[in-house]
């Protein structure tokens, strides 16, 4: 893998929400607020946290990333792309008929994802068993599994069943990573169904639970690695999100969860990104 | 000649075991094959007879406790870091509660998770309708990607425990809880994808999937008093159909009745009818569940009450030949 400066992560990101964009307003339809938001934590996870070779995805001593709420997957795209799995021109296949770039993610498809996700609630207990399988099966402790949820999908049974697995089994290989952006399909979080209190719940369980700006590169990288330090519970990232980040008009408005930009709306979030929000001017742009 | 070797003592004096204790059997000796061979239970270890693999193996059992769509999910991450994990609970709670963690995580995802559900069928007995699962074979039969078995005894469901161990492909292993004759023997073949002829006749074609083999003999033997000769073809493996052979007996005797302790909307008798409506449509009858649902009593009350007994088989051909004329004969 290619790890790159805390500023240079920041750069990428912004290259991959401009990315996020293009792909979303080609694809004609997809899920807009969650990517844009995750791009900070992606871009910290493939160009920091995670160990891995992009031209060997299977390598077996990589790291492992599981996606649990797939509908994000153009993120992860996006990120791979720039990462070196694939060229960054296949992003434009998304979602159409013959890609390897489909709707929710499917791992026979492309090389690189671990899993098939897209139904909510399944990603944490598949990460579960893999962190099981190397920590008590194989007894290898110098690879950890990452997995990120979202803060709706928490709302699923089967998220807390893995909740109690992993913390009855002390998976500390094991790091997840909440997408916590208060916003689902229906509306807020805590109006369709209220997950507070979010870290007393992981906390009840058994887990490690750090909560951080889930856009601060840095907090992101340091939060990881103090989940790879603690070896006696897994730990949970609460990483708190702007939905639709660098996008004014897309942040915190929950239409956007499930809705791709238009030509025009996609050439204005192109121009917020290019000068995050106004607040540089863009060569480009004179 | 038929080369399934068929047990000599199966009719007049049948050894009696439960189907799920070939599996306990099967896995252990898995186990001792293959190192990547883990198995995860949802708190169901005994009755499962997954207990005698945990027994051997404590270090690569894993207790998943009452969860069983953490059940199968967990497996499919552990199938991802190399295992070959089975899971085992009843029918009714895997695949019945955690068919779309199945379908998404185990079947599109396509690992080789191997699912084991016991306790299926009316034969239950007591516990009653919840707990006995009629539609598990409909549900997974759809799963691209899935194998399915509802091996006929003991003895067969511990051969198949060993093939799927090493199918490389998510399986379906459907499993009775009562004790059952043992119609095979040590040296009747079992292959995924493979039905046997276990009784030649040129009248009518028995085709049962598990439990219900035993009762499609026994119903060729009354049949075969009455002037009707029956051939019975075991299917024990519901996907992939053994095309082969299923067309080779239908085309034989030019009708088909098929049995199995199930829903007969979209289980066995459904695939069987599916694929000869495709290839050579002649007439069907298909004995099972007649989308109702079991209830508490004994089970050979239940078997007797739902037609499933190898006497009421009899009856339903016998009447069944009556009216329905063998295919272009």
């Amino acid at each position: 893998m290619n790890k790159l400066t805390v500023p240079q992560i920041e750069k990428k990101a912004n290259e991959i929400r401009l990315d996020i964009i293009r792909m979303l307003e080609k694809a004609g339809s997809g899920h807009s607020a969650g990517p844009l938001g995750l791009a900070d934590i992606f871009a910290a996870l493939y160009f920091d946290i995670l160990n891995y070779d992009p031209k060997n995805p299977d390598w077996p001593d990589r790291d492992v990333f599981f996606l649990s709420n797939g509908h994000t997957v153009p993120v992860q795209y996006a990120t791979m792309a720039h990462a070196g799995y694939f060229d960054i021109e296949e992003l434009s296949t998304l979602r159409k008929f013959g890609s390897r770039l489909q709707g929710h993610p499917e791992r026979e498809k492309l090389p690189g994802l671990e899993n098939t996700s897209g139904p909510l609630g399944s990603g944490l207990s598949q990460a579960a068993g893999y962190a099981y399988s190397l920590q008590h099966f194989d007894k290898v402790d110098s690879r950890f599994v990452y997995v990120m949820m979202s803060d709706g999908e928490l709302e699923e049974g089967n998220t807390w069943e893995a909740a109690m697995f992993a913390g009855k089994y002390k998976l500390s290989q094991l790091i997840g990573i909440i997408d916590r952006n208060n916003i689902q399909i229906d509306g807020n979080t805590e109006d369709v169904m209220p997950l507070e209190d979010l870290r007393a719940k992981w906390e009840a369980f058994g887990w490690h639970v750090l909560d951080i700006d889930g856009h601060n590169v840095e907090s992101i990288i340091d939060a990881a690695s103090m989940g790879r330090a603690i070896s006696n519970r897994p730990t949970v990232i609460i990483a708190h999100t702007i939905p639709g980040k660098g996008v004014d008009f897309m942040e915190y408005d929950y239409k956007w969860h499930g809705m791709p930009p238009n030509s025009e709306q996609a050439k204005e979030a192109l121009q917020k990104l290019r000068s995050l929000n106004g607040k540089i001017s863009h060569e480009g742009e004179r | 000649m038929t080369d399934f070797a068929l047990n000599d003592k199966a009719f007049d004096n049948p050894e009696l075991e439960p189907i799920r204790a070939g599996f306990g059997r099967g896995l252990k000796e898995a186990g001792k094959k293959d190192e990547s061979i883990v198995a995860l239970c949802a708190d169901l270890t005994e009755s499962t007879k997954m207990h005698m693999f945990r027994d051997e193996f404590p270090e690569r059992f894993v207790q998943v406790g009452v969860a069983e769509q953490n059940l199968v999910t967990v497996a499919s991450g552990m199938a991802r870091a190399g295992k070959t994990p089975f899971v085992s609970s009843y029918a009714a709670f895997s695949p019945g509660r955690n068919w779309e963690q199945i379908r998404t995580t185990i079947a599109l995802n396509n690992q080789p998770v191997k699912i084991i559900g016991s306790h299926a069928g009316v034969s239950v007995g007591p516990d009653g309708a919840t707990h006995q699962m009629l539609e598990d074979i409909a549900l997974m039969r759809v799963l691209p990607n899935m194998v399915v078995i509802a091996p006929g005894d003991s003895v067969e469901a511990e051969k198949a425990t060993l093939a799927i161990a090493k199918n490389n492909h998510p399986s379906y292993l459907r499993l009775a809880r009562e004790k059952t004759p043992i119609f095979s023997t040590d040296d009747s073949p079992f292959e995924i994808g493979k039905a046997y002829v276990l009784r030649e006749g040129d009248d009518v074609t028995l085709m049962g999937t598990g439990t219900m083999t035993y009762q499609m003999l026994v119903a060729a033997n009354i049949l075969a008093k009455n002037g009707v000769q029956a051939e019975v073809v075991h299917v024990p493996t519901i996907k992939p159909l053994d095309e082969k052979t299923i067309l080779a007996s239908a085309r034989k005797t030019g009708r088909v009745v098929t049995a199995e302790e199930a829903q007969i909307a979209g289980g066995f008798g459904s695939a069987i009818t599916e694929f000869l409506s495709d290839q050579l449509p002649m007439p069907i009858k298909r004995i099972g569940m007649q989308d109702r649902f079991g209830e508490s009593g004994t089970p050979d009350e239940l078997l007797e009450h739902f037609g499933l007994t190898g006497e009421k088989i009899a009856d339903t051909v016998g009447e069944f030949v009556k009216k329905a004329h063998q295919y272009h004969r």
